[in-house]
């Protein structure tokens, strides 16, 4: 399949803030800037429900807030069930314009907060879910997660022992679901971003956006890096930027230029793929490629 | 309008007639009837509210948690193993001082399974901070739904109304269930100050440190302790309202009792028939039921059992370690009080056995026959 000819970009970024400067975020965090860019294209008339996670810190301590909207803090497992309660409270009081936003680490979304995640989608609930994906669990000090790449070091699988298991495809579980809207995005591409916000915000049903979000604490990489690393992941084919609606019709929105580059520019910047031997880093290459291929068949098999 | 209903669907009235606007549950034996009905109400159109089939009780709560943040009247309702697969969230509905009600069928829990009734899963709830009302009769049980939703708004604390699995549950009885008009007089529109609202952007529950967590517990407890004297307004009200009225707790032919049973839930009702047997006999028995569990009403406990000779209490739940619940509070209640009744505690009716006047009678004749406990409780029934 070749990259179309014509991609259509919306450069245009709201200048209103709504996240306040000066939150207790790391630097380099992909989280707060990916907040920061959800909430310019969502706009004011939103509400932010937080499960644990590393944006339950930033978000601030009683009684300070890091948002200019409503967030309601709630435990771990629960963003799905409680974003469907608000949903549907909204709905039977008549306030059917304001976006319901269910904000969660990969934690919260691929592990102990599947379940309510799945029931919700299933049900179609009005919201957006959004995983900010930082690949471990992050505000406990960097444990493994089932959204942990493989071979990737974390505390709970050092580098003697690091994690035989592949990364969980959340996307295409969501996809399973059939839900409207199911999309991929990061931070070096914000307009892309934004875009899809806009558009989640305009489907009325489930929608999904699934952020790559670089961790520098815990990926053991530069701060200043951050950006460049999530070029490159998309570059390298690592995270390709997609969306598919409706469980089927699979759009690839970034296409890799020039075929891409090798993973290992991607996992060199990273400490936390220092360990990796050569054969590792082509397993690796293999595996991308792989599924690459897999994502160029789906897009193809969606076009008209 | 006079109708024979279940306890269960008296509840669905109950929530029926509060108007509840969101309702979250997930079903369990026994207390799925609750829900069906409901979910008939909703799809009639009977009920203007949305009804979320979510996938776990633990959702079944964190989305009435969703709801009632966002400024809804929200409810639901479980039975054993659900509640406490909820309990994280049943903490957290309190914490957040939404006022969400449910109605909770008493199932004994697992291992081995028993759908049958024991109140080990509402008491295993005690510290959450929710209101407790425990109900022995089906008309009770569509009443204490409808205040519970006037007091839990006006405490902001959540509220379980509490039934026996199956006694209650599954057994009809003619219920008067009132006019919507006249519960409209009775319970206004939930309208609170906070809530979820864009125009007024908030952030509920975030990260609390040392130095105001401790604030918010004490707010906590003023609001229980408040709830007590709201409870008891709130039923004169009601009284008003529909001519029935049912007290925190109830004493029954207690004037001049030497010995009183202390009860809860449909014991009450078998109680009473052995109660007013033995009066025939010459027994100087009453009886005092606790409706009202948490906020535990220490005082008129206190004062209404301190005349008698002997207290005898009777726990259909057991404290693993210790003895049954409702002695332990009780004996915390007399405590403080001049004179001091001994209490027996007598555990009876586990996963679901019968307790019958025969039951009943054997607790007495072990109270009447003992001058103090010579054990922290008495089994009944138990074979070992």
């Amino acid at each position: 399949m070749r990259e179309p000819k014509t991609y259509a970009r919306n450069y245009e970024i709201p200048e209103e803030e709504l996240t306040y400067s000066g939150s207790v975020s790391c630097p380099g965090c992909g989280a707060t800037l990916s907040m920061r860019y959800a909430l310019k294209a969502l706009g004011s008339n939103t509400i932010v429900v937080i499960p644990a996670c590393c944006w339950s810190i930033i978000a601030g301590p009683f009684p300070y807030s890091s948002l200019t909207v409503p967030i309601f803090h709630t435990a771990f497992e629960t963003a799905g069930a409680v974003s469907s309660g608000i949903s549907a409270a909204l709905d039977v009081l008549g306030k059917k314009d304001t976006t319901v936003l269910a904000w969660a680490g990969d934690g919260g979304t691929f592990d102990i907060g599947l379940q309510a995640l799945s029931g919700a989608v299933e049900r179609n609930e009005d919201f957006i879910y959004v995983c900010y994906d930082n690949e471990a669990y992050m505000n406990t000090g960097i444990q493994r997660s089932s959204a942990t790449p493989w071979m990737a070091w974390t505390t709970t699988t050092p580098v003697r022992h690091p994690k035989e298991e592949p990364k969980k495809d959340i996307v295409a579980i969501m996809a399973a679901h059939r839900i409207p809207y199911a999309a991929t995005a990061t931070v070096a591409y914000p307009d892309d971003m934004i875009a899809k916000f806009r558009k989640a915000k305009s489907i009325r049903g489930a929608k999904f956006i699934h952020i790559l979000s670089p961790c520098p604490p815990g990926w053991k990489s530069e701060a200043s890096d951050s950006i460049k690393l999530t070029r490159l992941a998309v570059q390298s084919k690592v995270f390709p930027l997609y969306e598919i609606e409706h469980g089927e019709k699979v759009t690839i929105n970034v296409w890799p230029k020039d075929g891409g580059v090798p993973v290992s520019e991607y996992l060199r910047l990273q400490g936390r793929f220092r360990h990796l031997s050569e054969d590792a880093i082509a397993a690796i290459q293999a595996e991308v490629d792989r599924n690459w291929e897999r994502l160029l068949k789906k897009a193809e098999m969606s076009m008209p | 309008m006079k109708k024979v209903v279940t306890g269960n669907y008296a509840v669905s009235w109950g929530a029926r007639l509060a108007r509840a606007q969101v309702i979250a549950a997930y079903p369990i034996t026994p207390q799925t009837s609750i829900i069906e009905k409901l979910a008939s109400f909703c799809a009639d159109g009977e009920m203007d509210a949305r009804f979320i089939k979510v996938e776990s009780e633990h959702s079944a709560m964190a989305a009435c948690i969703g709801a009632s943040a966002a400024g809804a009247r929200a409810f639901t309702a479980t039975s054993g193993q659900g509640l406490l697969l909820m309990h994280e969230v049943v903490h957290w509905a309190a914490g957040a001082r939404l006022p969400i009600v449910m109605g909770v069928v008493n199932r004994a829990i697992a291992p081995g399974w028993s759908i049958w009734t024991e109140q080990g899963d509402t008491l295993s709830q005690r510290d959450t901070g929710w209101l407790q009302f425990y109900c022995e009769t089906n008309q009770e049980v569509l009443d204490t739904t409808i205040q519970a939703f006037k007091i839990a708004e006006s405490v902001f604390l959540p509220a379980m109304v509490v039934l026996d699995a199956f006694v209650l549950s599954h057994t009809s009885e003619p219920v008067d269930i009132p006019d919507q008009a006249d519960v409209d007089a009775f319970l206004p529109p939930y309208r609170p100050q906070l809530k979820l609202d864009p125009a007024d952007p908030r952030a509920f529950g975030a990260l609390v440190l040392p130095s105001e967590y401790m604030e918010m517990r004490y707010k906590m407890q003023k609001a229980m302790e408040r709830a007590l004297v709201v409870a008891e307004e709130v039923d004169r009200e009601w009284g008003e309202h529909f001519g029935r009225r049912w007290g925190l707790v109830e004493p029954y032919r207690l004037d001049d009792a030497e010995i009183a049973l202390v009860t809860s839930g449909t014991v009450t009702g078998t109680s009473r028939e052995v109660v007013d047997a033995l009066r025939e006999e010459g027994v100087k028995i009453g009886l005092l039921k606790v409706r009202l569990f948490r906020p535990f009403p220490h005082q008129i406990i206190r004062e209404t059992l301190a005349g008698v000779r002997k207290v005898a209490v009777i726990d259909r739940n057991i404290s693993f370690g210790d003895s049954g619940v409702f002695a332990q509070e009780v004996r915390a209640a007399l405590y403080r009080a001049d004179a001091r009744p001994p209490v027996f505690d007598f555990v009876a009716g586990l996963g679901g056995r019968d307790i019958v006047p025969e039951t009943i009678r054997e607790i007495v004749d072990y109270t009447l026959a003992h001058d103090a406990p010579t054990e922290e409780f008495t089994w009944i029934g138990v074979k070992t």
